[in-house]
């Protein structure tokens, strides 16, 4: 059974590939290639001449601000979450579609859960990496709350969000 | 139009002046107590393990302890409706053995409750306005307050207003809520911090600069726990509007550089310490400056009207005009050393502030039953406009009490054990409920204030011995304050048995220190005979009208030492 993970509301089949899946079932032409922040700086040039088609994944302590300049040739950034407490991509997710404007792909990688998403959502994120089990219930999570104090990264899925009216941004 | 006629001492039916909850605030509580309601069958359920349960039941204050689980209930800087408080003597009788126990940080703890009735407990509470968020976890927890917020004849502004908006802001905050570790704000308005802010992860003060224009000193980095450190001033003025998106740039640093790999060391003060408060301070600027200019500068940025809005809500009370006079005239001496102790001036003529004391004792600090959370209820709608308030020193207060009125309350609280009259004294002590409740102590601090109680059951004595704050904590990570406590004890674990390792010279608000070890700790037995000894010293060497946190801080820890270890005490 492919691997499935839920992008912009939507359960689907994730046609990313890990370094490791790529070196197990072989190159193919176009393959979708996901590479650690770390590799990817040192070998940007190399990709990008050969024009593939790579999405990066930070690390919780990754400054994604050393991706800045190469966010429009990337359709895809993730950022990592390695157990229940770590926090970490939430600000990497609001930097880079706040500060740096990432309009691609934004995925939530490692230990996801439903009771993540919402926030999750909230900071950018449009596509999460879940337990296959939890697919359904973690959709389902997204309408978690109706309505929203402060104001943060509402796109696509949360864009009915009540807010309280102010006036004088309206 | 007749005027509006208020009964005496005018309490009953009024609504007291705090925040009401609009559509949005009902949605998102309601919607919360949906969500911890699943979260809780699925762990029930075993498809949540005790780890991933974790962070979710503590981001709403309930923690598994020794005995039961614990609720903490958000008391948003310490306001409370008689409603909500008749609520909360409800519960306690219901879900509880009949008793609650307020904390430092103004919230009230239920030790008793069945996991899996407390998301009816949250259902409950929601319907008073009132719920359990962030009560506990790594996340921005509880905002606190002055006590006297709105009353204080010392107040430049009232802060109610600017904690209600950092409440609302850091209410499930998308980026903030899986912090290094907790996280705490006070906020502040008067010229004498009474929100022990600079303990305090951020201290919020409430300024003017030097055209008179208001605004914030923004204080970072304080805290207690294993490395107490006092909070240092990462700006000295902010303009008001800019609050929300200087606090944002404070917890981006944070939430980004804060350590994660010891829990030891992930509070935001060991991220200050280790850049140094010019470094951070220079992060956090160019931080904030980025935000400025980001997208959602504009929604970030408070207008007037924002600040109105919430403003209105702490609208002073219908107070009569009053002449100001002295209740305690031909009066006996037990209601006038209680007026004198338990009770702080009113910036209204003719009115009061009148403090309950939960200290009594022979009970647990803090603690207060069901029938006196009722009584104390009726009480605020009679003499308070319906309102009642917590301190950080775990005591109650009616805030707008008629000084005609004070003899008559002085006597209802008396009769339902809340008048013990010891507010600042050395027997009003802060302190946490120790491992009789809490899984982490090693100490018995309960069983150690009662003893400390009974040896100092003079009151002579106490008002003698004049402003002392005494501070006991469990275990290292300082719920009870010890370290700024003038007096501070320290619950220590030696090969399973208790020991008390004793500091001096602490203190919170603007003096705020952080006290000396005085020597080897003590056991269980010695805590009151060594108390009891430094108070020897302070007596024999004090000037006139000198308060024991001066005679130690002008005589140094020195004598005092002596003293205690000069014999071995007659346990």
């Amino acid at each position: 059974m492919p691997r499935q993970l839920l992008l912009d509301g939507r359960i689907i089949v994730d046609e990313w590939r890990t370094p490791e899946e790529i070196e197990a079932q072989g190159e193919s032409p176009g393959v979708k290639r996901l590479l650690p922040l770390e590799r990817w700086l040192a070998e940007r040039e190399r990709w990008l001449e050969l024009a593939a088609t790579v999405g990066v994944i930070c690390a919780p302590g990754d400054h994604v601000e050393s991706l800045a300049s190469d966010l429009p040739r990337l359709a895809l950034v993730g950022a990592t979450f390695t157990g229940p407490g770590e926090g970490r991509g939430y600000s990497q997710g609001r930097l880079l579609r706040e500060r740096f404007g990432f309009q691609g792909e934004l995925r939530a990688c490692g230990y996801v859960r439903r009771d993540q998403v919402f926030l999750l959502a909230r900071c950018g994120f449009n596509s999460f990496e879940l337990p296959q089990f939890e697919l359904e219930s973690a959709r389902a999570a997204l309408a978690t709350f109706s309505a929203a104090y402060q104001p943060a990264n509402d796109r696509g899925l949360l864009r009915a969000l009540r807010q309280r009216e102010r006036p004088h941004l309206s | 139009m007749p005027a509006r006629h208020w009964p005496r001492f005018a309490g009953r039916g009024y609504s007291a002046a705090m925040y009401r909850y609009d559509e949005i605030d009902a949605t998102l509580v309601a919607e919360r107590v949906a969500q911890f309601r699943d979260q809780t069958r699925r762990f029930l359920a075993g498809e949540l393990s005790e780890e991933e349960f974790r962070p979710l039941r503590l981001r709403n204050g309930l923690y598994i302890q020794r005995h039961a689980p614990m609720l903490r209930i958000a008391v948003p800087y310490g306001l409370l409706s008689s409603r909500q408080l008749r609520t909360l003597a409800s519960i306690a009788r219901r879900y509880d053995r009949g008793y609650g126990h307020f904390t430092t940080r103004q919230n009230i703890q239920f030790n008793w409750p069945r996991l899996e009735q407390v998301p009816d407990i949250l259902e409950e509470l929601a319907r008073v306005e009132m719920h359990a968020i962030q009560t506990s976890g790594n996340c921005i927890r509880n905002v606190t307050s002055d006590h006297l917020a709105g009353v204080a004849p010392d107040e430049l502004e009232d802060p109610r207003p600017w904690c209600e908006i950092i409440r609302q802001w850091s209410t499930f905050h998308p980026e903030f809520t899986y912090l290094p570790r907790k996280f705490k704000i006070a906020v502040t308005g008067a010229e004498r911090d009474r929100a022990a802010s600079q303990v305090h992860d951020v201290g919020v003060h409430l300024t003017r600069n030097a055209a008179g224009e208001p605004g914030f000193r923004i204080l970072a980095g304080g805290g207690l726990g294993r490395t107490p450190i006092i909070g240092q001033v990462v700006r000295e003025f902010l303009p008001r509007r800019h609050l929300l998106s200087y606090l944002e740039a404070i917890l981006r640093i944070y939430n980004r550089e804060g350590r994660r790999d010891n829990i030891h060391k992930a509070r935001i003060k060991i991220l200050v310490r280790a850049l140094g408060i010019e470094e951070f301070r220079r992060r956090v600027e160019a931080e904030w400056r980025e935000i400025q200019q980001g997208p959602l500068a504009a929604s970030l940025t408070l207008e007037e009207p924002d600040i109105e809005r919430l403003r209105s809500f702490f609208r002073p009370p219908p107070y009569r005009r009053l002449e100001s006079i002295d209740p305690t005239v031909g009066r006996e001496t037990a209601f006038r050393a209680w007026y004198r102790y338990n009770s702080a001036a009113h910036k209204v003529p003719g009115y009061r502030a009148v403090f309950v004391s939960l200290k009594r004792p022979g009970v647990a600090p803090g603690d207060i039953t069901d029938a006196q959370l009722e009584r104390l209820a009726e009480l605020a709608d009679r003499y308070s406009f319906g309102e009642v308030r917590v301190t950080h020193t775990q005591n109650l207060l009616l805030a707008d009490v008629e000084q005609a009125a004070a003899y008559e309350l002085w006597q209802a609280l008396a009769a339902a054990g809340l008048a013990t009259p010891n507010i600042g004294t050395l027997t009003d002590m802060i302190c946490c409920p120790g491992l009789d409740f809490c899984s982490l102590a090693n100490a018995g601090s309960i069983e150690v204030a009662r003893r400390i109680n009974e040896r100092f059951d003079d009151y002579d004595y106490l008002y003698d011995l004049g402003e002392i704050e005494l501070k006991m904590s469990g275990c290292m990570n300082a719920c009870g304050h010890h370290h700024v406590g003038h007096i501070g004890i320290l619950g220590v674990d030696k090969g399973g048995e208790e020991w008390y390792q004793i500091t001096i010279g602490g203190a919170a608000g603007d003096e705020a220190a952080l006290g000396t070890v005085i020597g080897p700790s003590v056991e269980k037995s010695e805590v009151a005979e060594t108390i009891a000894r430094l108070l020897e010293v302070y007596v024999e060497y004090r000037h006139p009208e000198e308060r024991f946190l001066d005679t130690v801080r002008r005589l140094g820890v020195k004598p005092f030492k002596e003293r205690v270890y000069a014999a071995p005490v007659a346990a």
